[in-house]
């Protein structure tokens, strides 16, 4: 057998684009805010607490949900919320 | 990508290649002479340079000729007409010689016919090193040099491309070889892995099954289960994202599976069977490799299980009184066929002493309804791996899949004032509204699948529990192997 030393690379070898985010806004007053409900258990109550919380700043909140928490989310629902929101907050917890 | 040599012509008139390791070579080294008297003629000699001794050879050392001329016999005999092949025959046949090289009576001592030997070009231990040196290599892959100081199986595990265990590098012969276990191209896209969603071809496939450690005759089963798993049914992606210990097991039935050495028996759900060890460990490491699924990242499992390292066996649908579970799935009988079900590790039911098929089916529906937690159902999927001797007891009651089945799933089904948050002490239940219904299976239409593997001795079952079933999570799926 040859002795070469040379592997083939096992990975995508994808280039990852990386895009700048966007400044921080100064205050919420008046923007539109996204929160995704991603459909585990009790996540509603959670959403809930952040909507009131956020609307006595004077944002406008609006709320979307995934058919299911295993799945990403629907390219639809992203683009839908990518549209109709200036912000939106992204967090995870299980 | 390395570029092809091109291929050298052949000289005008009989080309004739041998070797000096070869019985029919040496019969006919005096036909040679005779043709040589008679015909403008070439011979070529792939081993030994001094054979024949007359007519005075070409030596082929680096078998470029017989490479790229496709040679796969010697003696084979060749008529050139400005530099294009236009007749050949292999071993000697003496009207095929003289058609090929309208000489007439060659060899005259000579039997008629005597079949020749293989061809060095075709040697199983130069073959793969001569189709990367000579060949059109059609592998896109980035190739990486590997420094003479560095250990390249630790080089690999630096860079975060091994499970934890040592990988084969995929060297280009390696995963040419690896290759030839397919009919499919090697740029061919077999599915699109999560979570980076990434097109993967058919030679990462064929890189991830060389460092898994596979047989090329594995290859097939491999890609099936890569198409499986990147399904939005099976939903790879909550796999890997999901806290619980699950991972892709991959359940496979039909000839093709005897045809590869599977085991089907004793150990079939353990170690020390090739093929069931490095298939699901491919699987996996394209998820790892290709998709992006690294624990720690998108994995994020609260402990996972050791079957994540791969999980896959053979079912004894030979000896299986009822069946094999890719039929349960619509898959004609004798088909070679994957079924991918998102499991954990397996839990053993012991029922040594039940002769009554309703007292074992009791038995493994005791073992069915603690699966994750007694109180949960609905909403898990489970596969029984049975063992020949628990088989045989419904076998000998004349009890087929249905029934077992059905027989089973009768003592799965309990109120749901028992399974509600708070029954019992336990905090852990299902939502208040269940309350009211007089009766609740541990699963859904389907939920509960069965298959026969194991060896003669014992009387036991594996439970192999799921994940979030359904549309919520993952749905087995079956595919017959593509080859």
């Amino acid at each position: 057998m040859s002795s070469t030393r040379t592997i083939l690379d096992p990975t995508s070898e994808r280039n990852v684009a990386e895009r700048e985010r966007l400044a921080r806004p100064a205050s919420l007053e008046g923007l539109t805010v996204g929160l995704l409900d991603i459909s585990k258990p009790r996540g509603d109550v959670f959403l809930d607490q952040l909507e009131t919380r956020l609307v006595g700043v004077g944002a406008n909140v609006k709320r979307y949900r995934k058919p299911t928490f295993t799945k990403p989310a629907p390219v639809d629902l992203r683009h839908e919320i990518s549209v109709e929101c200036q912000v939106v907050i992204e967090a995870l917890a299980d | 990508m390395h570029s092809p040599i091109a291929a050298p012509t052949l000289p005008d008139g009989i080309v004739v290649i041998v070797k000096e390791e070869c019985a029919t070579c040496h019969a006919v080294e005096r036909v040679l002479r005779e043709l040589d008297d008679q015909a403008p003629l070439t011979v070529y000699t792939q081993d030994d340079p001094r054979f024949p001794e007359t007519p005075t050879p070409i030596h082929d050392a680096d078998l470029s000729i017989s490479w790229h001329h496709r040679i796969e016999t010697v003696p084979t005999v060749l008529r050139v007409v400005d530099g294009v092949e236009v007749e050949r025959t292999v071993g000697w046949h003496r009207d095929e010689w003289t058609r090929v090289t309208g000489v007439d009576g060659l060899g005259a001592d000579l039997p008629a016919i005597r079949p020749g030997c293989g061809s060095l070009s075709v040697d199983p231990d130069l073959v793969d090193e001569l189709n990367v040196r000579f060949g059109a290599s059609t592998l896109t892959s980035r190739r990486i040099d590997v420094a003479d100081a560095e250990d390249e199986i630790e080089m690999m595990f630096t860079r975060g491309w091994t499970d934890g265990l040592p990988v084969v590098p995929p060297t280009e012969e390696r995963v040419m070889r690896m290759l030839t276990g397919t009919t499919r191209a090697p740029s061919d896209i077999v599915a699109t892995v999560p979570p980076d969603l990434v097109d993967v071809t058919v030679e990462k496939v064929a890189v991830a099954a060389v460092m898994a450690g596979c047989l090329p005759e594995y290859l097939p089963w491999v890609l099936t289960a890569v198409e499986a798993a990147c399904t939005n049914e099976f939903n790879m992606h909550g796999l890997l994202a999901t806290t619980m210990p699950v991972g892709p097991v991959l359940v496979c039935s039909g000839p093709g599976t005897r045809a590869i050495g599977m085991n089907s028996g004793g150990n079939a759900l353990g170690q020390g069977n090739r093929a069931n060890s490095t298939i699901g460990r491919a699987l996996q490491l394209v998820v790892r490799n290709v998709g992006g699924g690294r624990p720690g990242e998108v994995d994020r499992a609260t402990h996972g299980s050791p079957g994540k390292i791969g999980f896959c066996f053979a079912e004894n649908d030979v000896e299986s009184p009822y069946g094999t579970l890719a039929v349960e799935h619509g898959i004609e009988p004798d088909v070679d066929a994957i079924t991918l079900f998102a499991g954990e590790g397996t839990r053993c039911v012991v029922d040594q002493l039940s002769r009554e098929p309703d007292s074992l089916a009791r038995s493994l529906a005791a073992g069915l309804q603690a699966m994750h937690h007694p109180k949960l159902v609905l909403g898990f999927d489970a596969i029984l791996v049975m063992g020949p001797e628990h088989a045989r007891v419904f076998a000998d009651a004349g009890w087929g899949r249905e029934q077992i089945l059905a027989g089973i799933s009768e003592h799965l089904n309990r109120p749901g004032s028992e399974l509600v948050r708070g029954a019992d002490g336990m905090a852990e239940g299902l939502p208040e509204a269940f309350g009211e219904a007089p009766s609740l299976p541990k699963f859904r239409p389907g939920g509960l699948m069965l298959t026969h593997a194991g060896n003669g001795t014992g009387l036991f079952s594996e439970i192999i529990a799921g994940w979030a079933n359904g549309d919520v999570g993952s749905k087995p799926v079956t595919r017959a192997v593509t080859y």
